[in-house]
């Protein structure tokens, strides 16, 4: 079986293929002893990386609620599906491509993207938008501005020439990521329900048909050797494991699919993605419990003379691989080719339990099928919790800013300030569904046809999640619930992408487990089932680790999406209210960071509370008592006061009395406080609904542009600036720093 | 009126001007196939926007030599109405059915923005159903939408009112802030000396629902309807 001119196969050769010596030997069981070929060795590298295997975090993730009245699909599909009403279901899920955008930001980034779209439209949805969530290191660090063009590059030249609106999203520079980025990017699909697609092969003689672009070198060991190690020195050297893409590819793919699915002919789909050809032939075989045969010589080709090894590993772009109906082949082929994309028999469904691979009329691979999948191994990786540290002393003795001091330097910092300098590179409005768009709180999708309309955000915290893994999980699932419900929507499903680093050092996987736990706790406290996701580990640098980053987005559903609330002020002479469920802290915020202080602890979360809060938004939105909505994060109360005036089509102002004298009223964050704008005849009908939270009248929406924040018991203002100004620093915060 | 929208592999905005077309103004739409050239009895023409064939070479470079344009071609010789939208306007210069070409944004970056336009001939079938020097805010999406043509060309088509669409800022006023993508002389839109062919880079179809941020594009629709030559 070994072809001539392969490497020969022993442990050596499968340690560089990433492979453990337990992990070699554990491969020469499934084989009765037999030494696996190269190709052979190759395919388990890729399909037990843990990137493909999620051998360190499968055995925890079952922990995570994914099951609910909504639930159609669940995790083990390529995406998980719910019922959003009218025959309809969203499709959505989040991936990361880490690795990949550190060593090629441009090119990682856009792969990134075209595989999280395949995701969704392998399952029958047309993808109907896009998010991301960005990580990068200092904005002085050497390397960031040069990683912040590509990605933001990438996403944009991929999103927008593939014709799907990219909608929302989220950025963050921080030192803690100068060795390791973070790129997740998320797609969300809508289908109807009967159209949705399997990914397990079925009927033993089926044909599998290869249909999209011609298979080359790129992206080799993508999944394994990038996605699955950390970084050194020599990672530049892994440029070539990066894969290329081509968005105008994926958009006559998803067309050429959307088509074929709707004839009726396909049985099963899959999309090849991480270890290409590998993965998507033995998981597709394997979740039906049959096996299959491949033909390696019918694959297009875009290269010469690739070998059995290469064409399996390949992770070229914009390839799908299906089961088709016997007799039907024809029929999908003409479909393929009508949009000019490659489409070929390359093997047949049977009932072997066996994955063959044949080249040139000899048998290359021959492995039992389960021994790809589900035959990883699973790992209970110890976990340990890290010494408690000292407690940071405040070493720099700096002067308190007064608060309008802090304010404008809130305002104006980069973790705050405007992102229009990204989200103006996107298209945010193709496919004409967009009802609220970047720059936003929750993006907000009509569903054509309908009245309803669909709320998605994506949050994560990496400041409070390395203070308290489990605890600062739980306040990012709260806070991109709050997200959704300051839009009038009722919080559905989550997706995740859970970002850590070398899950084989104790302290992280015990990070790990924290967050898993606490995306649980709250999942169920808001009944938001977790209907798919991702892990990234091996997110560090020379030892040095990514702050624990679980990032979770959800999305929300809206009855009538004309209810749909803005976080700007309305109207003069409108009562500005809080509703906050606990109080705030200076812990692990952007004032704490700013101003070099030291914020103290987190505050517990009580999730009952927090659930009133979303319960109360949405009851109280869907009785239109509320003129606009606004969740307090970075820079907190303050800070969204100040977002609140700047209305796009006249900035309003505020004059409010509130305890200010401390600046963890004014700038402390964590869950949660909502800012919100009503009809001062509605107060007492929205007291009653969030009772027991307390809604506190905190003043009024001014005609005169200014904002005026002062104390209850005083005449001056402490705060007292031009709204003007103010969106000037914010709208600058960014823009400023990137220019020239 | 009937309609026909072409729809090239690459298009992406074609089912925005169909749901516009079909669902806003209740007119009789369908999507013309790219290989075949067969224009269906369609009294006008939309080349839609996006990014056809992916924009490789040039935009439009190669959607210009696709089957159903050398119909479209002989149609607008015979004076029926034709509109391209940002890739459909790239596409119309590419085939020489309008003056001049379109370039790399001045900023080098696609920009997706509202952008306001002044129209400065309100007596054309793309613009009847506004009022001369009124401003429409309008979306842009794209990275090459810089208009460049040569001076004496320009000069003749400002003199002759083929310039359509300005793009200024909401007072009405051009500037360079308010000209976002370096066009000469601002130009957003501009026409035929026959005035039965008009491309534009911001895109109308995706101003017609107040929801979605504004109705402005409905005039150019509006202007269109019952205007067929």
């Amino acid at each position: 079986m070994a072809l001539p001119g392969e490497p020969p196969v022993d442990e050596a050769q499968a340690r560089a293929h990433g492979l453990t010596s337990e992990e070699y030997r554990v491969v020469l069981k499934w084989l009765d002893g037999r030494t696996p070929t190269f190709t052979e060795l190759g395919v388990f590298s890729v399909m037990w990386s843990e990137h493909c295997s999620y051998k360190s975090s499968r055995k925890y993730l079952k922990m995570l609620p994914s099951q609910g009245p909504l639930v159609v699909g669940g995790p083990g599909e390529n995406a998980g599906a719910l019922d959003i009403g009218d025959g309809l279901v969203a499709v959505f899920k989040i991936e990361s491509h880490n690795h990949p955008s550190y060593v090629e930001p441009y090119q990682g980034a856009a792969t990134g993207v075209g595989g999280i779209l395949r995701d969704i439209f392998t399952m029958g949805a047309r993808p109907i938008a896009n998010m991301d969530s960005l990580k990068f290191g200092a904005l002085d660090h050497p390397r960031t501005r040069y990683l912040l063009n590509g990605v933001v590059g990438g996403i944009g030249g991929y999103g927008n020439c593939v014709g799907v609106p990219t909608v929302a999203g989220e950025l963050m520079f921080d030192a803690s990521y100068n060795g390791n980025i973070l790129v997740n990017a998320f797609a969300l699909g809508v289908a109807r329900r009967k159209d949705l697609q399997s990914a397990r092969a079925r009927g033993p003689g089926n044909p599998v048909l290869y249909v999209g672009s011609a298979t080359g070198r790129d992206g080799i060991h993508g999944a394994s050797l990038l996605a699955s190690a950390e970084f050194d020195a020599e990672s530049e050297s892994k440029r070539p494991t990066v894969q290329v893409g081509d968005p105008f590819t994926e958009k006559l793919l998803i067309e050429a699919c959307l088509e074929a699915i709707n004839s009726g002919a396909i049985v099963a789909i899959q999309d090849m993605g991480a270890a290409g050809l590998s993965s998507s032939s033995s998981e597709m075989a394997a979740r039906g419990g049959l096996g299959i045969d491949l033909d390696l010589d019918l694959i297009p080709l875009r290269e010469a003379n690739l070998t059995p090894y290469e064409m399996l590993l390949s992770e070229s772009q914009e390839r799908m691989l299906i089961v088709a109906q016997l007799g039907r082949e024809a029929e999908l082929i003409e479909i393929f080719a009508k949009w000019d994309l490659h489409a070929a028999v390359i093997g047949t469904i049977n009932g072997t339990g066996r994955w063959r691979a044949y080249f040139k009329g000899q048998v290359v691979a021959d492995l039992p099928i389960q021994a790809l999948g589900d035959g990883a191994p699973l790992y209970e990786r110890p976990a340990a919790a890290p010494r408690p540290r000292r407690i940071r002393a405040n070493s720099r003795a700096t002067v308190e800013p007064s608060p309008a001091e802090a304010l404008r330097a809130l305002l104006s910092s980069p973790n705050v300030g405007s992102r229009r300098w990204v989200y103006r590179q996107y298209d945010s409005l193709v496919q004409s569904n967009t009802v609220v768009g970047p720059g936003s709180d929750a993006a907000i999708l009509r569903l054509k046809d309908s009245r309803r309309g669909l709320a998605l955000k994506v949050d994560s915290n990496p400041r409070a999640c390395a203070r308290d893994p489990y605890l600062g999980t739980i306040g990012v699932v709260c806070e991109v619930a709050r997200n959704i419900a300051c839009s009038g929507a009722r919080p559905i499903g989550i997706t995740n992408c859970l970002n850590y680093g070398n899950p084989e050092r104790p302290e992280i996987m015990w990070q790990f487990l924290r967050g898993v736990e606490g995306l649980r706790d709250a999942a169920l406290a808001f009944d938001t089932p977790v209907i798919s996701g991702n892990v990234s580990f091996y997110n560090e640098t020379e030892g040095r680790a990514i702050p624990p980053t679980p990032t979770i987005a959800m999305v929300g559903s809206l009855g009538d999406v004309s209810l749909h609330l803005k976080q700007h002020f309305r109207l003069s002479g409108d009562l500005i209210v809080m509703v906050r469920t606990a109080a705030p802290s200076l812990a692990a915020s952007e004032y704490e960071v700013l101003f070099e202080s030291d914020g103290g602890v987190l505050n517990p979360i009580d999730l009952d509370r927090e659930r009133r809060l979303i319960d109360g938004l949405f009851e109280a939105a869907s009785h239109r008592l509320i003129k606009s909505a606004h969740d307090a994060a970075e820079g907190g109360l303050a800070v969204a006061l100040a977002e609140a005036c700047f209305n796009p089509d006249q900035p309003f102002g505020a004059a409010i009395r509130t305890n200010s004298r401390l600046a963890v009223n004014l700038f402390g964050e964590g869950p949660s406080t909502v800012v919100l704008s009503i009809d001062p005849e509605a107060f007492a009908s929205v007291q009653k609904i969030f009772a027991p939270l307390e809604v506190r009248i905190l003043g009024r929406v001014t005609a005169e542009p200014r904002l005026r924040i002062g104390a209850s018991d005083s005449d001056a203002y402490i705060v007292d600036e031009a709204v003007r100004d103010l969106r000037g620093l914010y709208d600058e915060a960014l823009t400023g720093r990137l220019s020239g | 009126m009937k309609w026909g929208v072409v729809r090239f592999p690459g298009s992406l905005d074609d089912f925005d001007a169909l749901h516009a077309l079909r669902d806003l103004l209740d007119q009789d739409a369908e999507l013309l196939w790219h290989k075949d050239p067969s224009l269906r009895g369609a009294e006008c023409i939309v080349l839609p926007g996006g990014f056809s064939y992916g924009d490789y070479l040039r935009c439009g470079a190669i959607a210009r030599f696709a089957p159903i344009m050398e119909s479209v071609a002989r149609f607008a010789a015979d004076g029926g109405l034709v509109i391209g939208i940002c890739n459909g306007f790239q596409i119309l210069c590419e085939a020489h059915l309008l003056p001049g070409a379109l370039t790399r944004n001045r900023s080098l970056s696609f920009i997706c923005d509202w952008a306001f336009v002044r129209v400065e001939n309100a007596g054309t079938p793309f613009t009847r159903a506004a009022k001369a020097r009124e401003i429409l805010r309008l979306p842009i999406k794209h990275g090459e939408g810089c208009y460049v043509a040569p001076a004496n060309e320009l000069a003749g088509m400002e003199e002759r009112g083929q310039v359509l669409l300005r793009y200024v800022d909401a007072e009405g006023h051009e500037s360079d802030q308010a000209n976002p993508n370096g066009s000469m002389h601002a130009i957003a839109g501009i026409a035929n000396g026959r005035f039965n062919v008009f491309g534009l880079m911001p895109h109308p179809e995706h101003a017609v629902e107040k929801m979605l941020g504004g109705e402005d594009g409905l005039k150019i629709f509006r202007s269109m309807v019952g205007a067929s030559a």
